[in-house]
């Protein structure tokens, strides 16, 4: 089977909120300190395939963002997976209209040609839009599964488990097909070897740019109005007590107060 | 231009998604799948039955020609409407915007970014505009005086190359997380599955609460995906949110910033729950907890 697994770069969002700072012109959050990181749900749908690999199959890894987005799919080939491919885009910034993303990702695959399975996170750490996976679809003109966590193969049939609110429904699928992954307690991702990050770096690396690809720069899907850092702080009133004992009896008083109150 | 809504049932959300389209003005078309359209049309103005059972391609298909013609096409934020609403834009021509939780008559949609470290106000650009949105955040819309009228369609069956073969409820009651009034939630720092069995699950019986946790607790396999709250799992909205161990990272905090009420239990003074909790206290909660059973079991 031949997988194909979108992964973006993102500003860590670990990074904490008292050094988190926003360039008001251009509606981005500033680099700052902050290191780049791989977007979590795109290892989680990397690990997701890395598990799941059929005997014979091959798994690319494929990125559209700056140019050190190139270290996502370093640690990706690190990771097994076979073979990247890198769209490199002029902005420094990530982009963030998920429909000119979904198009250079779309142009990408017929450019690489031919996947049974284009697995995408269901979300990115950054501007979260929760898009992707479902443009690119459209896109391409394949059905899309959102929110999957597993994948199994039952008698040559690609089973898709994905999460809902209340538990989960199983898919079976024809390919190809459009995937969006979720996080779960099996897909957390592998920390590679030392040896398989330093061979990573001989792999070779596929690269090309949008404009290559023949998808214009496009602003037309939507604006950011405004981006602001919200200030919302509430003073926290610790129990008072000199004993636990009367501190935890203040705690079970004022719970007790607010729910009598509901 | 009418405003169309899209429910899977009949619940606080639906009743907050029609607040939400009802004060966008026009006329309001409520697309109801499932069961719930007697309920929908007390507070909308025409009320499409799409009889169907759920399947991503299957409702997609129906939804189109439905939607034709809408200025705005509003969505809660479950899995279905989210797993639908870029698609419905994409093949409708127009822009979507999600988890929003405010919309105002431009459709201009306000939502958290960077992990619930900033806001950004997003600007449809174009028709529709598709939005879901947390929906039990919004006030429900004033009731009819009588009932609008339902019409009942049933979609032809499509030839999907996906099929949903089986389905699996594990919910631990009847009630959503997302509605529930008062939750427990416990993070990271309970340390494994028994502290969510022995400790916390006892407390949430006698607060009548439903139970919730972080991330790293159910990444860490301790209770179930169901359970997750935050940027990436549930939206919660409850009276009472007490946080047991949770460190109060930005997208935890995201989960529950609609929550009327934060309570804390956390060893660490300087954890950022802190910040954003009415009240707490700074203390390990193995000894907190127990404690604290045996003073509400008393209070009873």
């Amino acid at each position: 089977m031949n997988i194909l697994v979108c992964m973006k770069q993102v500003l860590d969002p670990e990074v904490p909120a008292r050094d988190f700072r926003i360039d008001a012109a251009r509606k981005e959050a500033e680099r700052g300190s902050a290191s780049l990181v791989t977007n979590i749900f795109c290892e989680n749908a990397l690990e997701t395939a890395l598990q799941f690999r059929p005997e014979g199959s091959r798994i690319t890894v494929l990125s559209y963002g700056a140019a050190s987005a190139e270290e996502t799919l370093r640690k990706a080939l690190a990771m097994k997976a076979d073979a990247a491919a890198l769209v490199v885009r002029e902005d420094d910034a990530p982009p963030s209209d998920p429909l000119h993303a979904a198009r250079v990702l779309a142009a990408s695959v017929r450019s690489l040609g031919g996947f049974d399975l284009i697995l995408t996170g269901r979300e990115a750490g950054d501007w979260g839009a929760g898009q992707t996976g479902a443009l690119l679809a459209e896109e391409l003109g394949l059905p899309c599964i959102a929110f999957a966590d597993s994948l199994s193969l039952d008698g040559g049939k690609l089973r898709i488990r994905r999460q809902t609110e209340s538990g989960w429904e199983l898919f079976e699928a024809e390919t190809p097909v459009v995937v969006t992954i979720t996080n779960d307690e099996h897909n957390v991702p592998r920390i590679p070897k030392v040896r398989d990050v330093i061979l990573a770096h001989r792999q070779p690396l596929t690269q090309f740019t949008a404009v290559e690809l023949g998808v214009p720069e496009m602003n037309d899907y939507y604006e950011v109005a405004e981006l602001f850092i919200p200030k919302k702080e509430s003073r926290c009133e610790l129990v008072a007590g000199d004993t636990l004992e009367q501190k935890v009896d203040q705690l079970a008083r004022k719970l007790v107060e607010v729910t009598a109150s509901l | 231009m009418s405003i169309v809504t899209i429910h899977f049932g009949f619940d606080r959300a639906a009743e907050g998604l029609l607040g939400a389209a009802r004060r966008l003005g026009d006329e309001l078309h409520a697309v109801v799948i499932g069961d719930g359209a007697h309920d929908v049309a007390r507070y909308a103005d025409r009320v499409t039955a799409l009889a169907m059972d759920y399947h991503p391609e299957a409702c997609l298909g129906a939804l189109v020609p439905l939607c034709a013609g809408a200025r705005a096409i509003l969505l809660a934020n479950d899995t279905y409407s989210q797993e639908l609403a870029p698609r419905l834009a994409y093949r409708l021509g127009g822009s979507a915007v999600g988890d929003g939780v405010a919309i105002d008559e431009q459709l201009r949609v306000t939502r958290q970014v960077y992990g619930g470290k900033a806001q950004a106000v997003i600007a449809l650009k174009r028709t529709p505009g598709v939005a879901w949105l947390r929906a039990r955040s919004f006030a429900p819309a004033p009731m009819r005086d009588t009932s609008a009228e339902i019409t009942t369609v049933t979609p032809p069956n499509i030839e999907a190359k996906t099929r949903i073969i089986e389905r699996r409820k594990e919910t631990q009651t009847e009630a959503k997380l997302e509605d529930a009034r008062v939750i427990v939630s416990g993070g990271r720092g309970i340390g494994g599955p028994e502290g969510f069995a022995n400790e916390l699950q006892p407390l949430a019986q006698l607060l009548g609460a439903q139970m919730a946790a972080s991330r790293a607790a159910c990444d860490a396999g301790w209770v179930p995906p169901t359970w997750q709250v935050g940027q990436t799992g549930k939206k919660v909205a409850p009276d009472l949110y007490l946080a047991i161990a949770i460190t109060g990272a930005s997208q935890h905090m995201a989960g529950i910033s609609e929550a009327k009420n934060i309570a804390a239990i956390n060893i660490d003074p300087d954890a950022p729950i802190f910040r954003h909790a009415r009240f707490g206290i700074v203390e390990d909660y193995r000894k907190v907890v127990p404690l604290l059973r045996e003073k509400l079991a008393n209070m009873k």
